[in-house]
């Protein structure tokens, strides 16, 4: 599926998930495991002295990486459906309360309308399930000029900007 | 009433351009319907049994003289002359073209209003008490607080893909008048021991399918920390809430699954975690938005005036008027009006856009140019002279608007039903107005007292069926419509959910059995027991006795 950055520009991926039953590799590439492999090999895997991938499903804890979450360079969120938005709160969490700088990436059913809401929530790389022009993307991304709410995106919300006069 | 600045002008605006881009995709074939449909719900547009319908914002209920001539226009331009008030304080269209959408957002937006979530797995409209800021018993005027909700749930990044819908309903009146128990979460105001002004957290509301009355999972939250406490609820219910099945997504099923103690516990500590951050309201923004609903400058005027009295003295039908439509208000000499959208035998919350029209210049000339819309599906005029009360209730007559009947039997709540929504199994409008028929005899309802009648054509429960004192619920039997009678439902307060009487009755006995229900009670009430009482105090056996063995 073809990935995209924040401005909606292609972007390669050098990335391979490790399906659970697949040995570690021994050369340095940059893998992505379950999060299930990542509590029962925690220790093999970060000694390993690469790039480290987390693949976490939308009905697992991400609290529970609390302390670990900077030793990734990447955390997939899924979107099983488009309709199922708990990944959003995943995303904002790892972001907002966990302080995790790596990578975040919507995979699953990405569609061009919730790109926005994604972005938005803190992710920063979009495997989207159609194409989705750099043309289309900075239109729909960047429609509104204001938010109403404070998210993983640190706009100033819109109650908070009137109070030093804006928008009258 | 609350006015738009350049930030909320620019949101619409965006926000129609991005719907009029999206109904392009779709019928250039880009989009799936199955991607379609939340884009357009949350912009209001259904897809019925015959046409698309637009359900069109009434934010907490209120109106001006200006946005009801707009709905007339609206009505007149793109349906079939005519709007639908609904349970939720909104208006509904039911004739709209899909090519037709955007213009009609846009037009609303001239008038700063909108269609933004009211249907969807979103936050929908927060509705309030329809007499806020005019009610003798308020304790503070909830609009600011639902205007505060309504900004921060609009695109709200984290919770546009819920497990389902999610309906705030807000009072600042100890008589609740908003069915907050029956809310996704309800919010009621109300005054600590030191005190401050603050809400009650009511959680897992609702009706459909399985009724609940909410849960208080908070006695007490103080105002700033409205906004970082509801995010604290959305996100614990946006992660646990059941997304398996669709009738058991609601945050109710949640509550109840998990017990409200640990509903509570779940919500307090994500709560913890965010309550002095970005969210928490600082005490500027709350004096701002209360400035827009100060208290309009009332020319003085006497209270209980000579020619109130005369009038009522020489004209009955006045003075029935008036003692079942108009309530107190909380400044001396002015009164508030209920304008019945129930007249006999006809349809419940349907205007024609000239009676939209003509209800604006009344707005105009009566109530300082403001309305309110009640979850009843009936209008209020907030702000009218008691001097003035003869010469409006003659105005109103000529409308055909009139009816004296608020709370009574032909107040009755309906869903549209199979007239026009795909989900229904039965009719509604056509069996509401045969018991409104049936109790044509003003002084006979009158008699009979307050009764709240609610029609629902489906398990979904739109009419508010399970809270209604007689509730009716439409089903199919073998492709013939029936109808489940339930009794000593109530969303006040005292809410409670109402019991199964027996085997439902066929359509054509509908009004007949309700004539029973009512017979029954005038025969077994003590001196100012209403319906309600009665039912609670008795029990289910008379009812029942007298019901089935006349049928």
């Amino acid at each position: 599926m073809p990935l995209i950055d924040t401005s909606g520009e292609a972007l390669a991926d050098s990335w391979r998930q490790l399906a659970d039953d697949e040995a570690v590799p021994g050369d340095d590439s940059p893998i992505v495991v379950s999060y299930d492999r990542w509590f029962a090999e925690q220790e093999t895997l970060a000694r390993r002295n690469a790039p480290l991938g987390l693949a976490v499903t939308n009905t697992q804890s991400v609290e529970r990486l609390n302390g670990d979450v900077n030793r990734f360079d990447l955390i997939t969120l899924n979107f099983p459906k488009f309709s199922d938005g708990r990944a959003y709160s995943q995303a904002r969490i790892l972001r907002e309360r966990l302080g995790y700088r790596g990578a975040l990436r919507a995979t699953g059913n990405v569609l061009l309308d919730q790109l926005m809401f994604m972005l938005r929530s803190g992710f920063d790389q979009f495997d989207t399930a159609k194409p989705v022009s750099a043309e289309a993307f900075r239109r729909n991304v960047g429609r509104f000029t204001a938010f109403y709410q404070p998210a993983a995106d640190g706009a100033e919300p819109v109650f908070r900007r009137r109070l030093h006069g804006q928008g009258a | 009433m609350y006015a738009y600045d350049s930030f909320d002008r620019d949101f619409v605006a965006q926000r129609v351009d991005q719907f009029r881009e999206q109904v392009g995709r779709r019928l250039a074939g880009e989009l799936t319907e199955d991607e379609f449909k939340p884009l357009r719900l949350t912009n209001g547009l259904y897809l019925q049994l015959h046409a698309y319908m637009l359900r069109v914002a009434v934010p907490y209920g209120v109106l001006s003289s200006r946005q009801v001539r707009k709905l007339a226009h609206i009505g007149r331009r793109y349906d079939r002359g005519y709007g639908h008030f609904t349970t939720r304080q909104n208006i509904q269209f039911n004739w709209i073209k899909l090519e037709d959408a955007a213009d009609i957002l846009a037009e609303l937006a001239e008038v700063e209003m909108h269609a933004l979530q009211t249907s969807g797995n979103c936050i929908r409209n927060t509705t309030a008490d329809q007499y806020s800021g005019v009610a003798a018993d308020e304790i503070e005027d909830p609009r600011p607080y639902a205007e505060l909700i309504r900004q921060w749930s609009s695109l709200h990044p984290e919770f546009t893909f819920l497990p389902r819908k999610f309906k705030i309903a807000i009072t600042g009146s100890p008589n609740d008048r908003a069915a907050v128990k029956v809310h996704d979460v309800g919010l009621r105001m109300l005054r600590n021991e030191a005190g401050d002004v603050g809400f009650e957290v009511i959680v897992g509301g609702g009706l459909g399918r399985t009724p609940m009355i909410g849960k208080v999972i908070r006695r007490f939250l103080p105002k700033e920390h409205l906004l970082s406490y509801l995010e604290a609820v959305m996100r614990v219910y946006n992660q646990a809430g059941r997304r398996d099945n669709l009738y058991k997504a609601r945050i109710k099923i949640l509550v109840h699954e998990i017990g409200a103690e640990e509903m509570t516990r779940r919500v307090e500590a994500e709560w913890a975690l965010i309550r002095d951050g970005v969210l928490k309201v600082p005490a500027e923004t709350i004096a701002e938005l209360k400035s827009f609903f100060n208290p309009p400058d009332y020319a003085p005027a006497s209270d209980r005036p000579a020619a109130l009295s005369q009038a009522m003295y020489e004209n009955k039908e006045f003075a029935r008027w008036h003692q079942a439509q108009v309530a107190r208000h909380r400044e001396p000499g002015y009164a508030i009006v209920n304008i019945s959208l129930k007249p006999l035998g006809g349809i419940p919350g349907d205007v024609t856009s000239d009676q939209l029209d003509a209800i604006a210049d009344l707005a105009e000339t009566y109530s300082l140019a403001e309305l309110r819309v009640t979850h009843a599906q009936n209008l209020v005029f907030p702000h009218v002279r008691q001097d003035a009360l003869p010469a409006l209730w003659a105005a109103l007559k000529d409308l055909g608007l009139a009816t004296p009947n608020l709370d009574q039997v032909g107040d009755i709540i309906a869903c549209p039903g199979l007239d026009y929504c795909a989900l229904a199994n039965a009719r509604s409008i056509p069996v509401a107005q045969a018991v409104s028929a049936r109790f044509a005899d003003l002084a006979r309802a009158h008699d009979v007292g307050e009764l709240q009648i609610k029609i629902s054509g489906c398990i979904n429960a739109c009419g508010h069926h399970h809270v209604g004192h007689i509730g009716i619920l439409g089903v199919d039997k073998k492709g013939e419509e029936f109808y489940q009678i339930t009794l000593g439902g109530s969303a006040a307060l005292d809410a409670s959910v109402g019991q199964i009487i027996g085997p439902a009755v066929a359509a054509d006995q509908v009004a007949d059995a309700v004539e029973t229900l009512v017979e029954t009670y005038v025969g077994l009430r003590q001196p100012g027991e209403r319906f309600l009482d009665t039912y609670r105090r008795v029990g289910a056996a008379p009812f029942k006795e007298t019901l089935y063995a006349a049928h």
